[in-house]
């Protein structure tokens, strides 16, 4: 492995929304323009792509993309990962330049996501258990969760929306999010309840979306003279899920980030304290609170305080999803982790606007898929 | 109609109806480690021993160990109802309705027993089969 870093030198990301007259390789491939223009580079330049997408995992998106922007006969890698798909994807180009393969890679994320509930779809023999053996669908595998943490810590509704007011809050600074619209405390848990404690606007939206980045090392970056607007990969973690007690009723969605969280910060040699923002998986409001705890931005127990105090609020101690998070971005799956390095290597570059958080040095990603694989990674301006 | 039409059958594979006697739940248990599985396996993804899985009849009492109440499910799945994961005396998780009981926060306890009772599942197939299905409600 090579013990040269390697950096981002161009991300972009298209302003989340709902396209149904587009395709999917259409959107992945305006992701990718936008990306190689912030690098400064062509298609050309690139020596293979690493492509995240869920829903078409058979459909040789990456390749598809390619006729698109240009049919150069580098090498393509698809990746289907659930939720952690495109940080897969850029994870896998960060692994073939730390192995010496390459010095310039593109990594696109891109989804196009139908409305409505995800999950509980059940099995196609017999009768529909959704509502018979429970409830399978995500709102309800993260209400339970929530119940779990209200249970060991006393975790109320009022904390848990709270985590919606504040994404929400958040994303009216960013106009790449879906939403740009204030939801007071009253009306996150006045809203429609889908599955006690998520209310509607406690559950991430389903959206379409495309993000990228241009990967690049170190050798390359100064070759290229863009050392200037390149922040750098200090961890790279992907894990699947160890066995944990329930989780083939409750996926464990906490071991998991725990594992990838603790082998990152080894990695980078840094710990929480280090962080000055995150973008973590808050695919429901619930499961941003579990997560202060997994990624130890607080100790066990302490999330409600963390979310009561204004903490992880931009302008608080450690500002998380300023982006508008899952919940007010949109949550288009394979496009998610990819679009969370876009944020931060866009505060660490100093260019995020209104959502700016001051003085940004480095950052965690962090994604995690079905309860079976989380990714993080630790980003640094150099 | 005849009786192959309207064939009682199970909801899911971890129900079990014997010929003669009372249907039940069925785990996997490792004779290495001693974890109990829902489904069939043969290797124990907690201590990776293989071929020590033993069929076990579950015992129908539990404790609730979490919940959510669902309001927006499926469409023409009644809501609300009480998604339920309850830990079997002994070992096994299973998720399951929670039934007989008001779906409010403020009455459902956390680690309460509960009994795991056996009926129609009130929905058939195609061809008209019913199934039995299991339900948690509050132990007698
Ligand atoms: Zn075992």
């Amino acid at each position: 492995m090579s013990k040269d870093d390697v950096y981002v030198i161009g991300t972009d990301m298209i302003k989340f929304g709902r396209f149904p007259d587009r395709t999917v390789p259409d959107l992945g491939a305006e992701a990718a323009l936008l990306a190689l223009d912030d690098a400064g580079l062509g298609i050309k330049d690139m020596q293979a792509l690493y492509c995240g997408n869920l829903f078409q995992a058979s459909g040789m998106v990456g390749q598809r993309i390619l006729h698109q922007i240009g049919q150069t006969g580098i090498p393509v890698v698809n990746t289907a990962n659930a939720c952690a798909t495109g940080a897969t994807a850029f994870r896998e180009g960060w692994i073939a330049i730390k192995a010496g393969l390459y010095d310039l890679v593109l990594a696109v994320g891109v989804e196009q996501m139908g409305r409505g509930l995800l999950g509980g779809g059940g099995s196609d023999k017999g009768i529909p258990t959704e509502g018979l053996l429970g409830s399978g669908t995500m709102p309800t595998v993260f209400a339970e969760l929530g119940m779990e943490h209200h249970k060991k810590h006393g975790t109320s509704f009022e904390q848990f929306a709270k985590v919606a007011v504040k994404n929400h809050h958040h994303s009216t600074m960013n106009d790449k999010a879906m939403y740009q619209k204030e939801t007071p405390l009253e009306e996150v848990m006045g809203a429609e309840m889908i599955s006690y404690p998520n209310t509607k606007l406690m559950c991430s939206v389903n959206v379409d979306g495309s993000a990228a980045a241009v990967l690049c090392s170190e050798k390359k970056v100064k070759e290229l003279g863009l050392m200037d607007r390149a922040i750098k990969v200090r961890a790279s973690a992907l894990t699947s899920d160890p066995f944990t007690d329930r989780d083939l009723v409750m996926p464990d969605f906490s071991t998991c980030t725990r594992m990838a969280a603790q082998q990152a910060y080894e990695m980078a040699g840094v710990g929480p304290e280090d962080l000055d923002l995150v973008e973590l998986h808050d695919c429901f409001a619930t499961a941003e609170i579990l997560h202060y705890e997994n990624l130890g931005l607080c100790k066990d127990g302490e999330a409600g305080k963390m979310i009561d105090t204004g903490a992880t609020a931009l302008g608080g101690k450690i500002p998380v999803n300023v982006s508008g998070g899952l919940l007010s971005k949109g949550h288009p799956l394979g496009a998610t982790g990819i679009a969370n390095v876009y944020e931060i290597v866009t505060h660490l570059r100093g260019k995020a606007g209104k959502r700016q958080v001051e003085g940004a040095r480095m950052g965690m990603t962090h994604v995690v898929g079905m309860g079976n694989a989380a990714a993080i990674h630790i980003l640094e301006k150099p | 109609m005849s009786e192959a039409a309207s064939e009682l059958r199970p909801v899911t594979d971890y129900v079990k109806l014997p010929a003669n006697g009372e249907p039940y739940l069925e785990g996997h248990k490792c004779g290495n480690c001693g974890t109990v599985f829902i489904g069939a396996r043969h290797v124990c993804s907690k201590c990776f021993a293989r071929d020590k899985m033993e069929a076990v009849k579950l015992p129908n009492k539990g404790k609730l160990y979490s919940y959510t109440i669902v309001y927006r499910s499926f469409p023409g799945v009644e809501v609300p109802f009480v998604s339920a994961v309850v830990d079997i005396e002994g070992g096994g998780t299973v998720k399951g309705n929670l039934i007989n009981i008001e779906p409010d926060p403020a009455k459902i306890k956390m680690g309460m027993d509960v009994d795991v009772v056996f009926k129609d599942a009130g929905r058939t197939d195609k061809q008209g089969n019913h199934y039995i299905s299991y339900f948690f409600q509050p132990a007698a």
